[in-house]
């Protein structure tokens, strides 16, 4: 299936679950008919908010890069999150080892890029800073936090 | 001002390490010169038409002397011995060498400086009044606030691949100094009920559809800024244009969607945003506004100032400004001279404002958005000797706000996008009206130039307004008049058909004659202008 980016060659994962094996179908298929799926793939301009009422169904929402230029799938991630969204976050298409941190920092957990990443440089990358600024979807302490407790 | 903390420095310092780590990868071939550019622009680095461009941060615009130096240190040893200071504040080397640029990050790293974000299409660097903490009509230092979201949005993993590049001004005054009204977010610090708040207006900005922002929200209180900062942004990250790079700037959004139902979807986006606690307490806020508390200015001094001098009294009543504590002034450096590139300084000057900044200015300079730099805080009893040194350094040009202290971007001479030069232009004009006492009658005159049609040099808020076109190979300038980025914002209006170098400068001097004939006692051009309307110049412009 060329057209659809996951392609699960170069798979990443940042979860000690199984990956899921069942395909991704569209957003529309899933609000239209195949409403007990469990994956469900999200194009770049598609509302992730679409898939709220049904997140407790979901193990795996997997958000399309079309270009890396394209950071729209950033936001999606987060509301999925925010909305206590707990499966599969899965980055696919157009991914650079440079963007993983910040997808990682927007609630990703899992990356099919669509060229192969160097583990290397992405355990560098994932490494290099201590603390962030912000508040975002991960784990981490804002910096502010750490300075007022 | 504000000092790293130990958080601060390890993410500069991270920074410099991710930053050389990229461009190894990138000379070694591992990575694409497209996938290497939005990395390298994130940094501030440029391929211009002859080199790399390296853009350097000066947040809201505020420099201490031993960051000033630093800025000279670099034009000599990596760049040609000089700067260029633009109009976001900030600075920019025009011939760097790729393999340096990490090497350069890192030097500016040590002085708590960095060229994050100054470039790509992401939150730029926030700018901000260049009187803040001086000016006498202030309702508080807009910089802790500016800081405050310096550092939210420094790394911001959700908008760093944003439709385009993304501009926020912080102002605190009735007058604006800073273009507020033409950013895509301009933030108006106030008083509500004595509570400080911000009054947030979205979807302005310059380029090919100029646009004056909307109001979007009356008040927004410091604990809740930032959640509806992220309200605002999410909106425009996942709706914004991203077919078309003209139509990509939020200003677009709000058009089309207009600002009533872009108010409604960032209110809907905000009621839950502010739910997640991503807001810092106040007390970061007051940490940070600790930093720029006032410095410790002396009291009962004279305000008389001897003018016996009358090259110095001339300098005085134009570069020197009010300042709201009684003994001190604000001074504002001219990088316009007649016959210079407007915003340029040598390494040599920069030194020397570094030191005036550090002997008369509490530490302390300013970049401004129209090219200048100032000196905050200067007793008045030591103007006549900045003045001096000023005058041997080439820096005592006397034309702040006059038709001299153009805006110019770099225009065909640097710039890969550029339909026509922009600095010789410039040139021609201060040479035309360098008559000092001739420019001081027609009064404050903002021209400003842009080289294309991306408008940096805000042409359209000129209150003469210059664009170099291309007509059929050839450079040719459209001229427009009427534009205002302060308070009394308004886009310019084209007068008609474009001109060539001289012709232009022609059609400036016929606007200018006519002023003269139609004006009242006390009326700036703008006033005049907007009193007697276009058609008048028009008519002067073509007969
Ligand atoms: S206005 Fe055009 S020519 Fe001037 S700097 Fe911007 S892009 Fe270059």
């Amino acid at each position: 299936m060329a057209d659809l980016a996951g392609d699960t060659d170069n798979l990443l994962r940042f979860r000690d679950d199984e990956a899921h094996d069942e395909p991704a179908i569209t957003l529309d298929s899933f609000l239209n008919g195949q409403t007990n799926a469990g994956a469900v793939r999200l194009e770049a301009g598609d509302d992730a908010r679409a898939l709220l009422p049904s997140l407790e169904q979901l193990a795996l929402v997997e958000v399309s890069f079309p270009s890396f230029r394209d950071g729209r799938g950033y936001s999606a991630a987060r509301i999925l999150r925010e909305a206590g969204y707990a499966g599969e976050l899965r980055a696919a298409g157009d991914v650079l080892v440079d963007q993983i941190p910040h997808m990682r920092r927007c609630g990703f957990d899992s990356f099919a890029p669509e060229a192969p990443v160097d583990s290397e440089t992405l355990k560098r990358s994932l490494d290099r800073y201590d603390h962030h600024y912000q508040r975002a979807a991960d784990a981490a302490t804002p910096i502010w936090k750490l300075r007022h407790g | 001002m504000y000092q790293y903390d130990q958080y601060d420095q390890s993410m500069v310092d991270a920074r410099v390490e991710e930053f050389r780590d990229q461009v190894k990868r990138r000379l070694a071939g591992q990575m694409t010169e497209d996938q290497f550019k939005p990395l390298r622009l994130m940094n501030g680095l440029y391929l211009q038409l002859h080199a790399y461009m390296l853009r350097v941060a000066v947040p809201y615009g505020t420099l201490s002397s031993r960051q000033m130096r630093m800025l000279g240190h670099i034009a000599r040893k990596y760049d040609r011995g000089y700067g260029h200071f633009t109009t976001r504040q900030n600075l920019q080397f025009n011939w760097i060498k790729l393999e340096d640029a990490p090497d350069i990050l890192a030097e500016l790293a040590t002085v708590e400086m960095h060229a994050i974000q100054t470039s790509g299409n992401c939150i730029r660097n926030i700018s901000s009044d260049q009187f803040a903490g001086a000016a006498a009509d202030e309702v508080t230092d807009p910089r802790p606030w500016a800081e405050l979201l310096r550092q939210w949005s420094t790394f911001h993993p959700e908008f760093t691949y944003l439709p385009r590049k993304f501009k926020i001004a912080v102002i605190a005054a009735a007058e604006d100094r800073a273009a507020m009204r033409l950013h895509d977010i301009g933030i108006e610090l106030l008083r509500k009920d004595g509570v400080l708040g911000a009054k947030i207006f979205v979807g302005g900005g310059m380029g090919r559809t100029p646009m004056i922002s909307h109001e979007i929200r009356d008040f927004v209180t410091a604990d809740e800024l930032l959640s509806y900062l992220e309200a605002c942004l999410r909106v425009y990250n996942r709706y914004g244009r991203r077919d078309n790079i003209y139509k990509a700037r939020i200003k677009i959004l709000l058009h089309e969607l207009g600002p009533d139902e872009y108010r409604r979807q960032v209110e809907e986006e905000f009621a839950k945003v502010k739910t997640l606690g991503i807001d810092p307490p106040v007390a970061e806020l007051e940490r940070i506004s600790a930093f720029f508390a006032p410095p410790a200015f002396e009291t009962g001094l004279s305000d008389v100032v001897d003018r016996s001098d009358p090259d110095f009294a001339v300098w005085l009543d134009q570069n020197v400004k009010p300042h709201k504590q009684p003994g001190y002034a604000i001074v504002n450096i001219s990088l316009k001279p007649v016959g210079g590139i407007p915003g340029d300084a040598s390494a040599d000057q920069i030194d020397v404002m570094a030191d005036l900044g550090e002997r008369y200015s509490f530490d302390e300079l300013r970049v401004t958005h129209a090219q200048n730099i100032v000196l905050p805080h200067v007793r008045k009893a030591d103007l006549y000797a900045v003045w001096q040194t000023l005058t041997e350094a080439g820096l005592a040009e006397a034309n702040l706000d006059l038709i001299s202290d153009i805006i110019a971007c770099p225009g065909l001479d640097y710039c890969s996008l550029a339909n026509a030069r922009s600095i010789p232009l410039a040139q021609k004009i201060a040479e035309r009206f360098k008559d000092l006492d001739r420019q001081r009658d027609l009064g404050e005159l903002k021209l400003k130039i842009s080289g294309c049609i991306n408008a940096c040099g805000h042409h359209h808020a000129g209150h003469i307004g210059i664009l170099g076109v291309d007509k059929k190979g050839k450079e040719n300038y459209q001229l427009s008049l009427g534009g205002s980025g302060a308070e009394d914002v308004s886009l310019a209006k084209i007068t008609g058909p474009g001109f060539d170098e001289d012709g232009v400068v022609d059609a400036i001097e016929r606007v200018t004659d006519r002023f003269v004939q139609v004006r009242e006692p006390g009326e700036r051009f703008l006033d005049t202008y907007r009193r007697v309307g276009f058609e008048t110049f028009k008519e002067a412009i073509y007969g």
